[in-house]
């Protein structure tokens, strides 16, 4: 068992220590094929069932990267403002770790395919206005992905302590893009909100260049987070630690805190922070020390002699960039301008992760009012209540904008329109299904109110005094012994209207 | 070029390789030779040989993004040393520290 290392409190390593983060983003790219042979790219299949000579490393066999691949990595470079090298090469890493047979990887080192780019992201945080920051990107390569190691033994299933390892060669080969952020020095306090922001950025960058699935749970989208501390004011960069392991966003900002507390307190100490690879772990929210961090060198990179160059043609990067597709924080200034949401409004969105949904349902044809109305109020609280995301809820965008056209149109009110929404999250049909089934519909044929009308008069003839006396408010209790009679399906203006003409 | 007695303790260390001083002292001189013959390539290379990774002048050799079939799995683990579930069974990995 491992044990918790001393913390010194989030606030307090803050008032000494100046933070320091990166962060490493793996990103498998949804290809066909592998980068480098043409078995299947796809996640899971039964073990070592998607290899071949190539991925296997076999002798006699050569590797040749994928048109696809080459292209996926250079959108993403051009989607992060990188430039894209004239001319690059592979590099091959050697290690000694049974993950990929050949016992090195294909990568890229010192000559990545794009550099020098950059991401905005905006960090809400708590009770501070929501904040710009621009996320220097150092470079974005292109390399291959490893086998899954099974640890047998041991007590935890982890590398350490295990008695012998079982090795799947189908994730081998995959193409993954790795982006690298520059040092980000400046985001103090902010560190975690930092980190986590940009990892959700990213991942929707990715996802709407149709390049990765992104999915962190699969491990489409994998995060190592770089963490160091310097004295405040010292202007220099402390040692940092890279912890891995980090599966979600939520473990992105939690690994970042828990590693400021670690090194404040080690530094407090008198102590100095070894540079080495950290694990972090979900339950207890800390990290704990990994295998020291090789040096580079130790990898003995070289130019990778069973590829040539590449050399991605100008006129093939221009016609990739012109076929990027509008980035999502264009797309987020775009629609705020046309829903008119404040900042504020659009925060509660994001934050509710209904943005998509409402856009999707919006796009379905309902009024941007009536889509946040749905998402944000009725459709939120029922996702509260079984502890399910917004977006796994068994609703479609464009089932809530036919629920928003029936209510607009007159056909239902809003009572009406829950019933509907209870039928479809039922599993009971489309609305219109439901509405047919459950027999739904405003009722707006006048002899019925009226008839209903008169009938509440007489039940309730001291309120019908009242009113006939001046006191209009006591008609709320007409209406709603109205609303009762008709079983929610007369419309609530209209009968109020009756009553009034009756009475005064 | 050489090659230190250190520096081979230390690629011993990243080959998982256990060597004893015996072995240390026999092997790093005969490291040293090697390295210092390899590098007489060094003195051939010259103004206007510009360093290259292949032999051949070529760039963007590319394959499509076609699936080819894949080799069966009884196939694949038939030359492994050892074979649980269907997987590559390895020593373990990291000793114990």
């Amino acid at each position: 068992m491992t044990t918790a290392p001393p913390l010194v409190p989030y606030a307090e390593a803050l008032e000494r220590y100046e933070p320091a983060i990166g962060l490493e983003t793996h990103v498998e790219l949804g290809t066909v094929t592998k980068l480098f042979c043409g078995c299947p790219a796809q996640f899971g299949g039964e073990p070592n069932t998607h290899v071949c000579p190539v991925c296997l490393g076999l002798p006699g066999s050569l590797p040749v990267p994928s048109r696809a691949a080459i292209e996926f990595t250079i959108r993403i470079g051009l989607a992060l403002n990188c430039s894209i090298a004239e001319w690059c090469r592979f590099a091959r890493k050697n290690y000694f770790y049974p993950d990929m047979p050949k016992d090195f990887q294909i990568s890229q080192y010192d000559e990545p395919l794009c550099t020098d780019g950059w991401l905005d992201v905006m960090v809400d945080e708590g009770d501070a206005e929501p904040q710009h920051v621009r996320v220097g990107i150092e470079r974005v390569h292109l390399e291959e992905d490893t086998g899954k190691s099974m640890h047998v033994g041991g007590a935890t299933g982890r590398i350490h302590g295990a008695d012998y390892s079982l090795v799947d060669y189908n994730r081998a080969g995959i193409p993954l893009v790795e982006i690298v952020t520059k040092p980000i020095t400046t985001a103090g306090a902010f560190a975690p909100a930092v980190a986590r922001t940009y990892v959700a950025e990213l991942r929707e960058v990715v996802r709407s260049l149709g390049v990765s699935d992104v999915r962190m749970e699969e491990g489409s989208l994998r995060c190592d987070v770089n963490t160091s501390l310097a004295p405040r004011g010292s202007g220099v960069l402390g040692t940092r630690t890279e912890t891995k392991n980090v599966n979600s966003l939520r473990s992105v900002e939690r690994a970042v805190r828990s590693e400021i507390e670690r090194q404040a307190a080690v530094l407090d100490a008198g102590g100095t922070v070894a540079l080495e690879t950290r694990h972090f772990h979900e339950d207890t929210g800390i990290t704990t020390s990994g295998r020291s961090k090789e040096e580079a060198e130790d990898y003995r990179y070289f130019p990778e002699p069973d590829l040539v160059p590449l050399a991605p043609p100008r006129e093939w990067v221009e016609q990739i960039r012109r076929s990027l597709p509008e980035l999502p924080s264009v797309r987020r200034e775009r629609l705020q301008a046309e829903w008119q949401l404040s900042d504020a409004d659009m925060a509660a969105l994001r934050n509710a992760d209904a943005f998509d949904l409402v856009a999707g349902t919006v796009a379905a044809g309902a009024s941007p009012a009536g889509a946040r109305k749905w998402w944000l109020g009725e459709l939120s609280r029922r996702a509260n209540e079984t502890g399910a995301e917004l977006a796994g809820l068994a609703i479609t965008p464009d089932q809530v904008a036919r629920v928003a056209e029936l209510v607009s149109s007159g056909a239902l009110n809003d009572q009406l329109a829950r019933q509907v929404i209870d039928g479809v999250l039922a599993g009971e049909g489309t609305p219109d299904e439901v509405v047919a089934a459950r027999g739904l519909a405003v009722v707006s044929d006048d002899s019925a109110l009226t008839a209903a009308v008169d009938e509440a008069i007489t039940a309730n003839p001291d309120v019908a005094d009242k009113i006939r006396s001046g006191k209009v408010a006591a008609a709320g209790v007409l209406v709603g012994a109205v609303m009762k009679a008709t079983r929610g399906q007369a419309d609530a203006g209209k009968v109020r209207q009756l009553i009034l003409e009756k009475l005064t | 070029m050489s090659i230190t007695r250190d520096e081979v303790v230390h690629l011993a260390r990243l080959s998982r390789l256990a060597l004893g001083q015996e072995e240390l002292d026999h092997l790093a001189p005969q490291l040293d030779q090697i390295i210092s013959a390899v590098a007489r390539v060094q003195e051939v290379a010259a103004e206007g040989i510009p360093p290259t990774s292949h032999a051949l002048p070529l760039t963007n050799v590319f394959r499509e993004d076609e699936i080819v079939p894949c080799l069966a799995a009884d196939v694949v683990l038939s030359e492994a040393p050892a074979v649980e579930q269907q997987r590559f069974k390895v020593p373990r990995i990291l000793a114990e520290d």
